[in-house]
Parts: C-alpha cells; sequence; structure tokens
C-alpha cells in the first residue's frame, strides 16, 4: 500500500483536504465522512448518548429495587407508562430489558469496534485508512436506523420489549404474553438485527484492513494487543453474527407471520388462541447464546487489549510474555464458540450436554488467569507512572480478578442450580462489563484524547473522577454477590412480595444510593471531556511518550494519517531499552546500532 | 499539610487498590455476621453443592487474595517517585508461563472432574418410583395435580390445587414431573438448592429427598412476564403420615367441591 506523504503546514488544518483540489463541504467532513477517524468519533459520540441512556434506565431499576411502588422523582414522569412517577411491574421489566440491550448493542459493542476500533487500527498499523472506507461509513449509518426503531419503541403501545434482553420465547414470541410483547418487541428484534449488519460490516472492514494494508515492516508479532484483539474480535463477530441474524428473522416470522420456529405445539397465553407451533422455544435459547457467548467476548477482549497497550506504556517497561497474551486472546475466542451451553444448564437441556459445557467453560478460565498473570508480570519491576489512564488500567486488571473468579462459581454446574439467575450472575457480569470495560473504555479515553482531538484532558480532574468511581461502582457491584448467595432473584418487579428477602432492602437502598451517586459523578467527567476539546493543553504528537506508531502521527492527524511513510522496525513495547538513552523507542525509529547484552528472557 | 498530602498521593493509589482485598474480604465476613448468606438447606444433595460451593469460595477467595496483594505490592513498590532502579527490561519468562499455565489448568480440570458426580446425582439419574406430584407453571401461579389413591396421574381421583401450596413429605425420596402452560418459567426450591426451567410442551423430571420439615418458599426464578416477581407459591414439608393425611384431606375437601358443583347443575 501506499501513503501519500504531504505538507506539514497542514498538520494543524486536520481535516483539510490534499491531493483532491477543493475543500470537501461541512457534511462531507464530519457527517457522511469515509474518514475512519471522523467514524471512529461519530461511533463514540454517538455511544456516549447512548450510555447515558442505559445508565438512567439502570436507576430507573435500582429505584424500585431500593423503595418498590413508590412515586420515582422525575425520572419516574419519563418512563412510558408511568402513573404518578410509580413504576408498574410491566414497565420495570421494560427497565430491566432496555437497561440491558442499550448498554450492551448501543454501548459496549459500539463503543469498542465501532469508535476504538475503527480510531485505532488504521493508526497503529500505518495505514492512510480502512481498506473500504465506504463500506466503513456504512457501518456507521446503519446505527442510525437501529437507534430510531429502538428509540421509538418505547413510545408505541405497551411500550418497548419487557422480555430480557435475551428475549426467550414463549414470552416474547407470544403477542399476548406481556403488554411488551407487541410491537416493541418487533423493533426490539429489528433494532438488534440492523446493530448485527453494522457490525458485519465492520468487521469485514477490519480483517481486511489488519491483514492487507500493514506498513512496511509491521508484521503480525509486531503489532500492538489492541490490534490483535480487535482483529480476533472481528473474526468472532464474522462466525457469530450470521446465526443470531438468522435466528432475529426466524422469531419475527413466527410473531408475524404464524411460523413456529420457537413455539411447541399449541402454544399460548392470557387464554388467547393457541398458535401453530411444532418447534422448540429451546432452539431459541441455543442460538441466541451461539452469538451472544461470543459477543461476550466481543466485549472484554478489546478492552484487553487496549489496557495491555496503556499498562506497558506507564509501566515503561515491555508488555510480560506478547506472544503468550496474544495466543490466550486467540484461545478464548476459539474456546468461546464452544460455551455456549453454560447460560443454559438448568433451562432443560439435556444434562449430559450440560457436562460437556461445564469442562469446556472451566477451561476458558485459563487463558484468562494467563492474562491476568501477564498484566501482573508487566508492572513488576517498572517505573509506574499513575497517570489517569494507568489508573482506569490498573482496576481493570483489579476488577478483572473478581469477575474472573466468579465466573468460575457458575462454571461448576451443581452451583449454578442455586445460584443460577440470582444476583450472583448480574454481579458477575457487572464486574466484567461495567467495572471491567466500562473502565478500560474510561482509561482508553483519556489515553488516545490527545490523539483524537490534539488536547489533553485534565489529569487532576480525570484521577478524581477515577477515584469516586472506583469507589462507588464497588459499593454497588460487590454487594451483588452475597444477595445472590442468599438466592436473592434478578427481575423481579418486588423481591419483597417474599418474606425472605425483607431484610435484604436496607442493603439495596444503599447500593441504590451508591448507584444514584455513580452516575452522578460521571459529570466530572462529561465537563473534563467536553472543556478539554476546545481549552485543553495542545498535546503534541507524542504526549505520553509512547512506542506505538499512532504516536508518531500528527495530533490530530489529518486526512491519510501520517505525513510521512512510516516504516516498522521493532514491535510497540521496546520500553526501558538499553539501546537508547530515553525509555521508549518508538516503531519507527531506526535501530540505533548499539551493542547491548542479549535481552533477558 | 496538602503538600504533605500530595506527597502521599502515589501511595494513596496503591492502598485504594488495597481496598479492594481488605473491602472484599469485609463483606463476606459481614455478611455472614447479618445472615445474608446461603438459605438453610433442607436437602440431601444441598450439602454437596453447599460444600462445593464453599470448596469454590475459598478457592477463589485466596486466588483473589494473593493476585489483588500482589497487585498493591507492584503498585506501591514500582511507583516511578519511589523505584530508584532501573526498569527490568524484560520480554517475559517461559518457565513462569508455564507455571502459571499448567498449575490453573490442572486446578480447574480437578474442580471440572469434582463436581460431575454432583450433577449427575442433581439431574441425570432420577429414582425409578411413580410421581409424586405434577408441577404446572402459568401466568403467575404454581398449578399442583397428585396422583390420588391409585397412584398414577391423570386419573379421575386425582387431586388437582390452584392454591400455590405444595404438600411434600420429608424423609423419603420424591418425583415431580414439571412443565409449563404457557411460556417459560423456573422451578426454583431455595432451601433444597434446586432449579430448573419449565418449558411448554416439553415434561422434565425434578426429584430430591428432603431432610427436615418446614414451609418454604417457591421462586419463579425466569422472567415470565409482568407479573413475575409474585408468581410465588409455598412448599410444605411434612412427615410420611401427616403428609398421607393431609393429602386425605385435600382429596375430600375436592370431593366436596364436587358434590356440591353437582348438585348445583
Amino acid at each position: 500500500m501506499s501513503t501519500v506523504p504531504y505538507d506539514h503546514h497542514h498538520e494543524a488544518a486536520g481535516h483539510a483536504a490534499h491531493g483532491h483540489g477543493h475543500a470537501p463541504s461541512f457534511l462531507k467532513t464530519y457527517v457522511f465522512s469515509l474518514d475512519h477517524k471522523i467514524i471512529g468519533l461519530q461511533f463514540l459520540f454517538s455511544t456516549l448518548i447512548w450510555f447515558i441512556v442505559g445508565g438512567m434506565l439502570a436507576l430507573g431499576v435500582r429505584w424500585q429495587l431500593a423503595w418498590p411502588w413508590s412515586p420515582m422523582p422525575i425520572l419516574g414522569n419519563l418512563v412510558g407508562h408511568a402513573e404518578g412517577g410509580q413504576i408498574p411491574p410491566e414497565t420495570y421489566t421494560m427497565l430491566v430489558t432496555m437497561h440491558a440491550t442499550v448498554m450492551i448493542f448501543f454501548v459496549i459493542i459500539p463503543v469498542l469496534a465501532g469508535a476504538f476500533g475503527n480510531f485505532l487500527i488504521p493508526l497503529m498499523i500505518g495505514a492512510d485508512d480502512m481498506a473500504f472506507p465506504t463500506l466503513n461509513m456504512l457501518s456507521y449509518w446503519f446505527m442510525w436506523p437501529a437507534f430510531m426503531v429502538i428509540g421509538a419503541s418505547f413510545f408505541v403501545e405497551g411500550g418497548a420489549a419487557q422480555s430480557g434482553w435475551t428475549s426467550y420465547p414463549p414470552l416474547s414470541a407470544l403477542f399476548t404474553a406481556a403488554p411488551g410483547s407487541g410491537t416493541g418487541q418487533t423493533c426490539w428484534l429489528i433494532g438488534v438485527t440492523l446493530v448485527g449488519i453494522s457490525s458485519m460490516l465492520g468487521s469485514v472492514n477490519y480483517m481486511t484492513t489488519i491483514i492487507q494494508m500493514r506498513a512496511p515492516g509491521m508484521t503480525m508479532f509486531r503489532l500492538p494487543m489492541t490490534i490483535w484483539a480487535m482483529f480476533i474480535t472481528a473474526t468472532l463477530q464474522a462466525f457469530a453474527l450470521p446465526v443470531l441474524t438468522a435466528a432475529g428473522l426466524m422469531q419475527v416470522t413466527d410473531r408475524l407471520l404464524g411460523t413456529g420456529f420457537f413455539l411447541a405445539d399449541g402454544a399460548t397465553a392470557n387464554n388467547a388462541a393457541m398458535q401453530a407451533g411444532g418447534g422448540q422455544p429451546l432452539l431459541w435459547q441455543h442460538l441466541f447464546w451461539f452469538y451472544s457467548h461470543p459477543a461476550v467476548y466481543i466485549m472484554i477482549l478489546p478492552a484487553m487489549g487496549m489496557v495491555s497497550d496503556m499498562l506497558s506504556c506507564f509501566s515503561r517497561k515491555p508488555l510480560f510474555g506478547y506472544k503468550p497474551m496474544v495466543y490466550s486472546i486467540a484461545g478464548i475466542a476459539g474456546l468461546g464458540f464452544i460455551v455456549w451451553g453454560h447460560h443454559m444448564f438448568v433451562s432443560g437441556m439435556n444434562p449430559a450436554l450440560g457436562l460437556t459445557f461445564m469442562v469446556s467453560t472451566m477451561m476458558i478460565a485459563l487463558p484468562s488467569a494467563i492474562k491476568t498473570f501477564n498484566w501482573l508480570g508487566t508492572m513488576w519491576g517498572g517505573k509506574i507512572q499513575f497517570t489517569t489512564p494507568m489508573l482506569f488500567s490498573i482496576a481493570f486488571v483489579s476488577m478483572f480478578i473478581i469477575g474472573g473468579l466468579s465466573g468460575i462459581f457458575m462454571a461448576a454446574t451443581p452451583v449454578d442450580i442455586f445460584i443460577h439467575d440470582t444476583y450472583f450472575i448480574v454481579a458477575h457480569f457487572h464486574y466484567v462489563l461495567f467495572t471491567g470495560t466500562a473502565m478500560a473504555v474510561f482509561g482508553a479515553i483519556y489515553f488516545w484524547f490527545p490523539k483524537m482531538f490534539g488536547r489533553m484532558m485534565n489529569d487532576q480532574w480525570g484521577k478524581i473522577h477515577f477515584a469516586l468511581t472506583f469507589i462507588l461502582m464497588n459499593c454497588v457491584f460487590f454487594p451483588m454477590h452475597i444477595l445472590g448467595m442468599r438466592g436473592f432473584p434478578r427481575r423481579l418487579a418486588d423481591p419483597y412480595h417474599y418474606d425472605t428477602f425483607r431484610d435484604l432492602m436496607p442493603l439495596n437502598q444503599f447500593m441504590s444510593w451508591c448507584a444514584f451517586l455513580l452516575v452522578g459523578v460521571q459529570i466530572i467527567f462529561v465537563i473534563n471531556f467536553f472543556y478539554s476539546i476546545f481549552f485543553g493543553p495542545r498535546a503534541g504528537r507524542n504526549p505520553w511518550h509512547a512506542n506505538g506508531l499512532e504516536w508518531q502521527a500528527p495530533s490530530p492527524p489529518g486526512h491519510g494519517n501520517f505525513d510521512f511513510q512510516p516504516v516498522i522496525y521493532r514491535g510497540p513495547y521496546e520500553y526501558g531499552s538499553p539501546e537508547v538513552d530515553v525509555d521508549y523507542y518508538p516503531q519507527t525509529q531506526p535501530p540505533t546500532g548499539r551493542d547491548v547484552p542479549a535481552a533477558k528472557h | 499539610m496538602i503538600k504533605r498530602l500530595l506527597r502521599w498521593l502515589p501511595n494513596f493509589w496503591a492502598l485504594l487498590f488495597l481496598a479492594v482485598p481488605v473491602m472484599g474480604v469485609a463483606t463476606f465476613v459481614l455478611a455472614d455476621i447479618y445472615n445474608i448468606w446461603l438459605p438453610r438447606d433442607v436437602s440431601e444433595h444441598g450439602r454437596t453443592i453447599d460444600q462445593l460451593f464453599y470448596f469454590i469460595l475459598y478457592l477463589t477467595g485466596i486466588v483473589f487474595i494473593v493476585t489483588e496483594v500482589v497487585l498493591f505490592y507492584f503498585a506501591w513498590k514500582y511507583e516511578a517517585k519511589h523505584n530508584n532502579k532501573p526498569v527490568e527490561f524484560s520480554h517475559g519468562s517461559h518457565s513462569l508461563e508455564v507455571v502459571w499455565t499448567i498449575l490453573p489448568a490442572v486446578t480447574l480440570l480437578f474442580i471440572a472432574i469434582y463436581q460431575m458426580d454432583a450433577w449427575a446425582a442433581a439431574k441425570m439419574r432420577p429414582p425409578e418410583i411413580p410421581f409424586t406430584c405434577e408441577v404446572t407453571g402459568r401466568q403467575f401461579n404454581w398449578d399442583f395435580r397428585y396422583p390420588g389413591p391409585d397412584n398414577v396421574l391423570y386419573t379421575p381421583d386425582d387431586i388437582v390445587r390452584t392454591d400455590g401450596n405444595l404438600y411434600l413429605p420429608y424423609g423419603e425420596e420424591v418425583l415431580l414431573k414439571i412443565t409449563s402452560a404457557d411460556v417459560l418459567h423456573s422451578f426454583f426450591l431455595p432451601n433444597l438448592r434446586l432449579k430448573q426451567d419449565v418449558i411448554p410442551g416439553m415434561d422434565q423430571k425434578m426429584w430430591f429427598r428432603a431432610t427436615d420439615g418446614g414451609s418454604f418458599d417457591i421462586v419463579c426464578a425466569e422472567l415470565c412476564g409482568w407479573g413475575h416477581y409474585k408468581m410465588k407459591g409455598r412448599i410444605h414439608l411434612l412427615k410420611p403420615e401427616a403428609y398421607q393425611a393431609k393429602l386425605e384431606e385435600l382429596r375430600q375437601e375436592q370431593d366436596t367441591m364436587r358434590v356440591a358443583e353437582n348438585q348445583a347443575n
């Protein structure tokens, strides 16, 4: 591939045109842009807005768990069918469903692959753009119909979907089963399918770009972990997504055309007329989890990659065990395809099959353990700088240990019989997804912000944001483990309907207070983010003294990314190398030729 | 004052990460004190499940404490301002990788094999006895059908109850037939450590031997619609003699109702 070199005076202009002879219009530059950086930022801003929506939905859930049936101030009047601010039970199940749907499909997946994947892949491998820029633009614009359909579903009769983000039939397939199983559910299925198309367009593009467009000298084993993770995530999406798309369409035909893929003979609910069946509700669960279990890794692997880069940079030391790290990501991805059944241990699936899935699930804990030890090894013997992105990265490791270990409880089938669908599982996936992935995303925003906007975010306020978030999120999510031990079930509009759970109310109130504060302190981040875009100190090309190729490009990089032809001489983790006098050794710097004793292995 | 605090700040971050294992352990200790712990178990197989739970709890607890403390120690010791030594220019260690691959692999495999029997006992080896009762989940109630004196389900002498109270004997093996009439539900008996989703169009077996009497909750653990939260039942475990007497009482009650109905017709 070739990178067009261009004049230095174009640097500051950012997205100035070059080689075209005319300046593209505002619409072409910032809206229907083909530039991977703009598309990445579009994904970033969209997902951050949906992050706020998802957070508000979570607050509705937390309000009801702490003060059931009491009118909720402000938000209560906003949620669908609330009467006088009180949350009715069908609205509660809608809140639970839509909180998960928004967070998973509109926030985590698109922020990792869409925002960071788009922004970082060409910059980190030395390409001038993605392989298919138009496809890339489409992958963002396919999100919009999804946003609209799901957004509109809140206002249709019966409200948005109410059958959980897993959308298990017959509850989801029978119109009469729940108020939200009407138009709301159809909207949900269409929205999720559209998100799937968007991800698929992205994934094809990422794979092609990483394989085909690396700069001279950028061998596969010189790629940063972020790129490896994005690459493997893209393959996961490419192979798993078609199954979800097919299953989604099958459920649509069950609902609208009278087929019976997921409905048993004589399916009915609420005394409605029986529907032609002959299908099997469990089939949906198999198809859904065949996608959604790999999706769990789609939601964590890129975070792991970015954390690896940040940990190495701020430990001023090479990443410990680069190849084992790559192999364990590949191992997680491979095993990720044969563990979906662990969501179905008590579903009615053949229990003998449960044993098989139990063994593969136990084994998938292994690569995660290897990664954790290597992160600790990276910090060992370094010179750690507690910058904001580093704090978020260490928090990721610390929290991932909890989320990983709590998974073993559910993997143990006999224990799962008891804790399945209790708050123990809620604790587990929030530790992985919120205290894990979301921390990595915050860290990555602080870390790559200077490359995105050419200015630094405020470090002091970043640290305050970090400390408050870190403390509060643990207050919200850690007690969920002990709630789960007690058998406290998830998705109950009023758990205190059971006398045995009455004494858990004060603890739930404490957790809810912390949840409200947790959402509140994010204002610090929002202000810091927008203030810094316009008034932050100018960053320069390489503010963190990092090795990665992206830090050799201007900040922000102009159209075409590099103002020189990058040639790569080494991997991205040569911090503290004895070959140079400074503690970093960029990938593009020609070898100094200094004779040094062989590196320790 | 502020300057001294700032000089402490690097250590402050390390200490914040030390708070994770400290508070984590404290939460579990407090949970025990405030009785937010596994609910009372009155089943035979539940003991095995609880033992396995404690085994995993202690094992993961140790790994949790060790790794989190190591994380804290590294954050404390290698903070740039305190660490004057040059960085370890190391790209990894082959022998360490081997150690921390094999050790967890063996442990995980051990857990995997160790639990297989408990799973098989709970889900794969039903006793060869007639059904004690049929349980049907429907929005938003649990219905029960006892086979009656002839011990066969779906005969005229069946006893059908829709009040959400399930009576079963303790001290002997019990075999339930569980199913659903509309959407998915999950028949969850926390005190018997049992849970099984029920599926329309599919009959499943559930079995146990209770070790003690008492009344406990039946919880629906699979989202089944707006009334999911109130799909509550009670299970009453009685002495076998008391159980037989209770069944007889229920049967007579049903007969009286039938007679009344016939007279009304």
